[in-house]
């Protein structure tokens, strides 16, 4: 498949109370496969996804933060998070996984995968976009 | 217009399938192409025969069905989803060992990278759910 469109995802909600988030990373490891232009965003309690320390053990579900990390693997190395959900929630970048890629062109440079972005920000970003999923 | 369209929530708690349902029909009425419904997360739902709603009641997998049937739609139901929420076809029940299936009508269970070439395909993908 030639085409090569520009893929959004955005992820709102916390990570386990529902499926959304488990659901969501799951299109978005099949995607990947696709080659295609992919951002992820993650707004309002979708910031809790990405932040450190998950132990699901108390509510026996399985613990899916692990596969972010795995993300920069697959090429998917654009994550914004927006800073209002972030700030409203008392989180900064430190609570969050160190989340990298290796840059190819750069010797394998390894680099940061998030980067903080403001609602306007990630509105343009949005914009930009051919393929918004939300979850 | 090349239209894809993406049901996320089931038949009777959200109103999102039914959005998703009249969206696609006044689309096709004014003449634009559906090129797949998918249906995601509890909007594998939609997919199950054993749907029995009260007769004063709108039947929402019904309802898909004969539209799929009178435009020779592609309703596709994610079998990750599905697995995790019982809706089986001949086939898959054949690879878990079910005793039976329950797809509908006009649904067909296959992967998720129908989702994404169905965004990749068409010109807008419109998703419905909360």
């Amino acid at each position: 498949m030639s085409t090569t469109k520009k893929f959004l995802y955005v992820n709102r909600r916390a990570p386990y109370g529902t499926i959304y988030a488990w659901e969501s990373l799951e299109v978005i490891l099949i995607g990947a496969a696709f080659e295609q232009d992919v951002a992820l965003a993650f707004v309002d309690d979708g910031v809790y996804q990405l932040t450190k320390g998950h132990d699901t053990a108390g509510i026996g579900m399985k613990n899916f933060s692990p596969t972010y990390a795995a993300l920069g693997d697959f090429e998917v190395n654009k994550i914004y998070i927006e800073k209002e959900s972030l700030e409203a929630r008392g989180l900064t970048l430190d609570d969050l996984q160190h989340l990298v890629w290796e840059d190819e062109d750069e010797d394998w440079a390894e680099k940061d995968s998030i980067k903080v972005v403001t609602s306007a920000e990630l509105a343009d970003l949005m914009g930009e976009q051919d393929v918004v999923l939300s979850f | 217009m090349k239209l894809s369209i993406q049901v996320n929530e089931g038949p009777f708690q959200h109103q999102a399938s039914d959005t998703a349902y009249f969206f696609t029909k006044a689309a096709l009425d004014a003449g634009h192409e559906i090129f797949r419904v998918f249906f995601y997360h509890d909007g594998v739902q939609n997919g199950t025969r054993y749907t029995t709603p009260p007769q004063d009641d709108r039947n929402v997998v019904n309802r898909w069905s004969e539209l799929a049937e009178a435009h020779k739609l592609d309703l596709v139901i994610c079998v990750a989803a599905a697995q995790r929420r019982g809706i089986v076809d001949e086939g898959e029940q054949e690879r878990n060992g079910k005793d039976g299936n329950n797809i509908a009508d006009g649904f067909r269970i296959s992967g998720l990278g129908q989702l994404i070439e169905a965004g990749i395909q068409s010109d807008r993908l419109v998703v419905f759910g909360d």
